[in-house]
């Protein structure tokens, strides 16, 4: 069974945790997830880092930022998730632009990216009719998962048409705001999770943007599988000074 | 040459977008059209181009330039519309397109401030709230167009984040328009972005050739010229000068890109030069970027040409061979400049004087007719015109 599905499976309320790969330091990577999975965390997406990342906030924008001057590369991603694998099993994510796949040559990218252990891919900016027409079969082939969001907006009609042609999990993106804008979660929210949760979709979901801290992942987790933590734990990281003890607090006084 | 259903002309274009934008990109492909080619809004849009805009914009026959290049050539004075360049066709278009979707908030992003100022002068006339995105570096060079814009009723936003230049400009107006999805209306500057973006706003720029053809039959006896000759950067005044001409096979399309200090060096804008296929700004295009697919800073002494990418339907032109690319360095269009001044009392503005400067780069026939698209009058450069016109002497 894939990884992704086992968890889904196999576990309730599901963290999943957001990192940039290459920060603070280069090297970090590697660390930072042993810590995660070690504390707890059910699942990691590592953020691949663009100039130009459009769908997320200013906090995951510096931290790319910052990992680009840092030296970081998709080939020295691949080695770290290689690392990684050695001592972590728990579904790993990877999300980017598609643009960096296309430059990376999206089959030897995807193959790569299988070989050293990845299991999903978010790729905002990748259209569902492309990843129809382009990837969707070999996918199927690799037994990879390719995630995609949806938002408020998004028609039932659509939903249903993103849910079928997806696997591993859906990405609901919380509200109207981009990454690491907002606090709380607000009665609108809560009728637009009930509204999904309504569907009977077949894959499970996971709610990010605006998920922060014990209160709001507790309150999430009320109405899907369980949450995507990014932008708070980027700003932990931000004023870390010993990464093992950042990870460690930040991730026990969410699932305490 | 048309978009395809999928908003893509031959490998480019396209919607590379966020979910989050889905609905709002989407609710525009299902709308522009209808709207646009309704008699109600052609009717209003043709008016305001008219009464307050300006148009149509002469087809001027420059004597003494053409006998310097012993042929025949023509400007189309763009610099001439309200506001000093042609930015405004596309601006007049949109905000009449966003006031029949019920918007009320617009959002745009600016270089060097010119479509800005474009965009908050179609708000003031409008009585729309205007909030124009411009890098925080950017701000600083172009202090006068910031101060207009502020005049106009404008915000003006400073981008801090990547390079804080018009590519962060533009991915800030994009976050807002994620964060404000209902009555947000982003107003695009250039023929990029996403579907249907390129095509709204080459339809909109498309007055400059339709205006060409009548009075290129009235002064020629024949409604299409040999060459029209325009500057790139996103390409929207190009666009609109080749748009009526992009099947006539008689017509040399040529595009000048901005080489800034050569392309040689690195420090340049020339897009179709240095840059690779890709996806920037939701659009798949031709864009400068190192081999992980970062997109790269370009350079030229033109903030309007100072753009990473090239709108699709030009990196069509290029791919397919139809249009004929050239480059202008920094100093070569400087020189374009002062020798239109001189040569015909007009300062153009730097992003026209690269078109201009083509002119020592091609050989022409007597006797052929040739367009010079003068996409904007040269008074914001004028800072840099009298600083460069000292190190001159």
């Amino acid at each position: 069974m894939k990884r992704i599905e086992n968890t889904f499976q196999n576990k309730r309320n599901i963290l999943n945790v957001y990192i940039t790969a290459g920060y603070p330091n280069l090297n970090d990577t590697i660390e930072i997830v042993q810590k995660l999975k070690k504390n707890g965390v059910d699942m990691v997406e590592i953020g691949m880092p663009f100039s130009d990342p459009l769908a997320d906030g200013p906090t995951i924008q510096n931290s790319s930022q910052i990992a680009i001057k840092n030296g970081i590369t998709l080939e020295l991603i691949f080695r770290q998730i290689e690392e990684i694998r050695k001592t972590v099993s728990i579904p790993i994510v990877l999300m980017g632009y598609y643009n960096q796949v296309l430059q990376y040559d999206d089959t030897t990218f995807f193959e790569k990216a299988k070989a050293v252990g990845v299991d999903g891919f978010i790729i905002p900016d990748l259209p569902l009719d492309i990843y129809q027409k382009q990837y969707k079969s070999s996918f199927e082939n690799l037994g990879l998962d390719m995630i995609f969001l949806i938002t408020p907006q998004t028609t039932d009609e659509r939903i249903r048409l993103i849910d079928n042609e997806s696997s591993g999990f859906l990405y609901v993106v919380s509200s109207f705001a981009i990454t690491g804008s907002k606090s709380d979660i607000e009665q609108n929210q809560i009728d637009y999770f009930k509204r999904i949760n309504n569907l009977n979709l077949k894959n499970p979901r996971l709610i990010g943007f605006g998920i922060s801290d014990k209160k709001t992942f507790d309150k999430a987790c009320e109405y899907a599988e369980g949450t995507i933590i990014g932008s708070a734990f980027i700003k932990a990281l931000e004023k870390s000074k010993n990464i093992k003890e950042t990870v460690k607090s930040f991730i026990v006084n969410i699932k305490k | 040459m048309e978009i395809d259903k999928n908003g893509f002309y031959g490998d480019f274009g396209g919607a590379f977008i966020p979910e989050m934008l889905y609905h709002n990109v989407n609710e525009l492909k299902e709308n522009y059209l209808q709207i646009i080619e309704s008699t109600d809004f052609q009717e209003e849009f043709k008016d305001l181009l008219k009464e307050y805009v300006g148009r149509p914009t002469p087809l001027y026959f420059a004597k003494r330039l053409s006998k310097k290049y012993n042929t025949n050539i023509f400007l189309k004075r763009e610099d001439l519309n309200h506001t000093g360049a042609h930015k405004i066709n596309n601006t007049i278009g949109q905000i009449l397109l966003a006031k029949r979707m019920n918007k009320k908030r617009i959002i745009a992003e600016t270089g060097a401030g010119q479509h800005g100022v474009a965009t908050a002068t179609v708000c003031a006339l409008m009585g729309l709230d205007c909030i124009v995105y411009m890098g925080e570096i950017d701000i600083k060079r172009q202090a006068p167009n910031v101060a207009r814009m502020k005049m106009l009723g404008a915000e003006v936003r400073p981008a801090t984040s990547g390079s804080k230049t018009l590519k962060d400009a533009t991915n800030e107006a994009i976050r807002d328009w994620i964060a404000n999805p209902v009555d947000t209306y982003y107003l695009i500057g250039s023929v990029v972005g996403p579907h249907p973006y390129p095509d709204m706003v080459a339809r909109f720029q498309s007055i400059i050739s339709e205006e060409m053809k009548s009075q290129l039959q009235e002064k020629t006896g024949r409604n299409y010229p040999d060459k029209i000759i325009a500057c790139v950067g996103g390409g929207s005044n190009a666009a609109g000068a080749f748009f009526h001409y992009l099947d006539n096979e008689n017509v040399e399309l040529i595009a000048v890109e901005a080489d800034g200090l050569g392309v040689e060096t690195g420090k340049t804008a020339a897009t179709t030069q240095i840059g690779t296929e890709g996806i920037i700004h939701g659009s798949k295009t031709l864009l400068m970027q190192n081999s992980e697919g970062q997109i790269t800073e370009p350079y030229s002494i033109s903030a309007g040409l100072d753009y990473p990418g090239v709108g699709p339907l030009h990196a069509h032109l290029f791919k397919s061979g139809r249009g004929t690319f050239l480059g202008a360095t920094d100093k070569e269009a400087l020189a374009a400049a002062y020798q239109l001044t001189k040569l015909e009392g007009i300062i153009p503005a730097l992003e026209s004087a690269h078109a201009l400067a083509a002119l020592n780069k091609i050989d022409f026939k007597p006797n052929e007719n040739v367009v010079v698209n003068l996409s904007g009058r040269g008074d914001k450069d004028m800072e840099t015109y009298i600083r460069e016109m000292e190190n001159r002497d």
